[in-house]
C-alpha cells in the first residue's frame, strides 16, 4: 500500500506569514503602506517639519510663487503653503483614522449581534443599517455635520456615523458564515456562553476581512474629510486642513495655482496610498478576490 | 418570479419608514429651542405659546412625527424659512440640473469605465491590464473638487475651450448647455467610471473562468466573440446592481462639483441651506436623495431578476 508523503507540520508556513509574503510580493501594494507611512511621519513630526508657523500671517508674502524660501508658495494671507500641508497631514490623518475607528467601534459589534443572534435582532439591525445605506454617505455627512455645527470634530462624527453600516454589513455576513463552523458548533457544546463564542471564536475569524474594509474607508473617510472641509464644515480657519485649503485656493486659481494644486496632490497621495494598501491587504488576506 | 419582486417592494417599506424617522430626527439633534429662536428677542409667552402650537411642538415627538410624516405623505415638505418657498418647489426647480449634470456625468462613467473594465480583464496581466488598473486607482484617489479646480485653471483659464462655470438650460441653447456641462460632468464621471471599470473587470474575470467559456473557446470561436457575445452579456447582470449602487454616488458627487462649477443644482441646494440653517430644506433634499435611491435600487433589484434567467424562471 502506497504511503501518503507525510510534511512536518513545522515545515508549513503559517497562514499569517504567507499573506505577509504575498503581501511583501505585491508591489503596488508595498507602495502603498510605504506612501501611508510617510503620511502618518509627516502628521506626527508636522512641529519639526514644517519651515513656517501655519496660521501666522504675513503680508509682505502674500500669493508668492514657490521659490528657495517657500518652496510650495504662499496663500491669500502669505502664509507657507508646505507648512500648511504639513500641519493639514495630521487633520486629514486624524479625520481618516478616527472616522473610521468610529465606525468600526459601533458597526463591528452590532454586525456581530446581527449574524449570531439573527431573527428579531438582525431584522432590526440590518433594517437600521439598511437605512442609513439609502443615504448616500457624503449627503449624510453633510446633513449631520449641518445639524451638529460645523468643526474637524463633528464632521469625523458625521463621517463616521455614515461609515458604520458598511461595517456592520460586512461583519453580519462574515458573522452568519463563521457561526456555522464546526469549532463554534464545539464552543456551544462544551457550554460556553454567547459573549465568550462571539469574542473568543467568531471576532477574530472576521477580523481580517474588516482590516481590508477599514483601510479602504480610511481612503473614502480622508477625502470626506477633505470635501466637508472644502465645503465649510469639517476643520475651520485659520487650522490647516487640505480640504478648506483648497476651499480657498478655488477663489485663486487664476492668479496663484500652486495654492491648489499642492493640496490637491497631498489628498490625492495620501487617498492612493491606502486604496493601495487596503487593495494588497485584501489579495493578501483573501485568495479568491480578484 | 413575482414573489421575489414583491419580497423586495416589501423590503424596501420599513427601509423607507426608518429613514423617514432618521431624518425627521435629525431636526432634534439641534441645539436650543427653536421656538424661541422665532419668537425674536421679547420673548412674548403668548407667541411661543402660538408658535408652539403652529409647529406641533406641544405634542409628544412620537406624535410630532407621525404629523411631519403625514404632510411628506401629502408631498408637503415644508417651506424654507428664508425665502417662504415651499421646499417641493425648490426642490423641482433644482433637480432637472442636477439629473442633466448626473446624466451626463454617469452617460462619461459608462463610456469610460465599461469598455476599459472589458479591456481589462480580457487582457489580465498584461500591460494594458496594468495601465487601465493605474488609471482606476488614480480616478478613484483624486478628489472629484480639485479635478474640477485644475481643470477650470487649464482648459478654461489657460486654453478658454470651455465656460469655467455656471448653467445654461438644454430649452434655451441646447449646444451650450452641453458645452457648459461637459467639464462638470467629466469631473463627476470620472471617479464613477473608474469604479464601474473596477467592477466591469471583476465580472467579466469571473465569468471569463466559467466552463462554458471554456466551451466557447474550445470550440474554436473568435476571442473578441467570446468576450463580447459570451461574457460580456453575462458580467452585465451584476454590473446593472452596481450602476444603481454608484447613482448615490453621483447624487453626492454632484453636492461638489455643483460647488465648484457654480451649478445652481440640487446639491447647491443643500449646501445653501446648511450655511443659511434652512433646515426644512436640508431635510426635503435628504429626505427625496434617499426615496430616489432606495427606488433606483428596487428598479436594479427588479432588472436583476429579469435578466437573470435562472431566477426569472424561480
Amino acid at each position: 500500500m502506497a504511503t501518503l508523503p507525510v510534511i512536518a507540520a513545522e515545515k508549513l508556513p503559517r497562514r499569517r506569514h504567507r499573506g505577509l509574503a504575498k503581501f511583501m510580493k505585491n508591489r503596488a501594494a508595498v507602495a502603498g503602506a510605504l506612501i501611508v507611512a510617510l503620511v502618518v511621519l509627516v502628521a506626527l513630526f508636522a512641529p519639526w517639519l514644517a519651515p513656517y508657523d501655519p496660521v501666522q500671517a504675513s503680508f509682505m508674502t502674500v500669493r508668492k510663487a514657490p521659490d528657495a524660501a517657500h518652496w510650495f508658495g504662499t496663500d491669500e494671507l502669505g502664509r507657507d503653503v508646505l507648512s500648511r500641508m504639513i500641519w493639514g497631514a495630521r487633520a486629514s490623518l486624524l479625520a481618516g483614522v478616527v472616522s473610521v475607528g468610529i465606525a468600526v467601534a459601533i458597526g463591528v459589534p452590532l454586525g456581530l449581534l446581527a449574524g449570531y443572534f439573527g431573527k428579531l435582532v438582525d431584522g432590526v439591525i440590518s433594517r437600521l443599517a439598511d437605512a442609513l445605506l439609502s443615504i448616500p454617505f457624503l449627503i449624510l455627512a453633510i446633513a449631520l455635520a449641518a445639524f451638529l455645527g460645523p468643526s474637524l470634530t463633528n464632521a469625523m462624527i458625521a463621517i463616521g456615523v455614515s461609515a458604520m453600516p458598511r461595517f456592520v454589513r460586512l461583519t453580519r455576513g462574515q458573522a452568519l458564515s463563521v457561526k456555522a463552523e464546526d469549532y463554534v458548533e464545539g464552543a456551544r457544546a462544551i457550554g460556553l456562553g454567547d459573549f465568550r463564542i462571539i469574542v473568543r471564536y467568531i471576532l477574530p475569524n472576521v477580523l481580517p476581512p474588516i482590516i481590508v474594509q477599514a483601510s479602504l474607508t480610511v481612503a473614502m473617510a480622508i477625502i470626506a474629510e477633505a470635501s466637508l472641509s472644502f465645503l465649510g464644515l469639517g476643520q475651520l480657519p485659520p487650522a490647516p486642513s487640505w480640504g478648506s485649503m483648497l476651499n480657498t485656493a478655488k477663489d485663486f486659481v487664476d492668479q496663484a495655482p500652486w495654492m491648489s494644486i499642492f493640496p490637491g496632490i497631498a489628498i490625492f497621495l495620501a487617498v492612493l496610498g491606502f486604496n493601495l494598501l487596503g487593495d494588497g491587504l485584501r489579495d493578501a488576506l483573501d485568495p479568491r478576490e480578484l | 418570479m413575482l414573489r421575489i419582486i414583491a419580497n423586495r417592494v416589501l423590503v424596501a417599506i420599513p427601509t423607507l419608514i426608518l429613514v423617514s424617522m432618521m431624518i425627521f430626527g435629525l431636526q432634534k439633534m439641534l441645539p436650543g429651542d427653536p421656538v424661541l429662536a422665532m419668537a425674536g428677542e421679547d420673548q412674548n409667552p403668548q407667541v411661543i405659546a402660538m408658535l408652539r402650537a403652529k409647529y406641533h411642538l406641544d405634542e409628544p415627538v412620537p406624535a410630532q412625527y407621525v404629523l411631519w410624516m403625514k404632510d411628506m405623505l401629502r408631498g408637503d415638505l415644508g417651506a424654507s424659512i428664508r425665502t417662504d418657498v415651499p421646499v417641493t418647489t425648490l426642490i423641482a426647480q433644482k433637480l432637472p440640473v442636477t439629473l442633466q449634470l448626473a446624466v451626463m456625468g454617469m452617460i462619461l462613467a459608462i463610456g469610460i469605465g465599461l469598455p476599459l473594465g472589458v479591456l481589462s480583464a480580457a487582457n489580465k496581466g498584461r500591460a494594458l491590464d496594468y495601465g487601465a488598473n493605474v488609471l482606476a486607482l488614480s480616478g478613484m484617489s483624486i478628489p472629484n473638487f480639485w479635478l474640477g479646480i485644475i481643470l477650470i485653471f487649464v482648459v478654461s483659464v489657460r486654453w478658454h475651450l470651455l465656460p469655467s462655470s455656471g448653467y445654461v438650460s438644454p430649452s434655451e441653447d441646447f449646444w451650450m448647455s452641453i458645452k457648459t456641462m461637459l467639464m462638470p460632468a467629466f469631473v463627476l464621471g470620472a471617479a464613477l467610471g473608474a469604479q464601474l471599470m473596477r467592477h466591469t473587470r471583476s465580472a467579466m474575470l469571473s465569468v471569463l473562468r466559467t466552463d462554458y467559456i471554456r466551451t466557447a473557446r474550445a470550440k474554436g470561436l473568435l476571442r473578441g466573440t467570446v468576450v463580447i457575445k459570451h461574457a460580456f452579456r453575462n458580467a452585465l447582470i451584476p454590473i446593472v446592481t452596481v450602476l444603481a449602487l454608484l447613482f448615490g454616488e453621483l447624487l453626492a458627487g454632484a453636492v461638489l462639483t455643483e460647488q465648484v462649477f457654480t451649478i445652481p443644482g440640487f446639491g447647491k441646494l443643500i449646501v445653501d441651506a446648511v450655511f443659511n440653517r434652512d433646515y426644512a430644506v436640508v431635510q426635503g433634499v435628504v429626505l427625496v436623495t434617499a426615496v430616489s435611491f432606495i427606488v433606483v435600487n428596487l428598479f436594479a433589484d427588479v432588472l436583476y431578476i429579469l435578466l437573470n434567467p435562472r431566477l426569472r424562471r424561480s
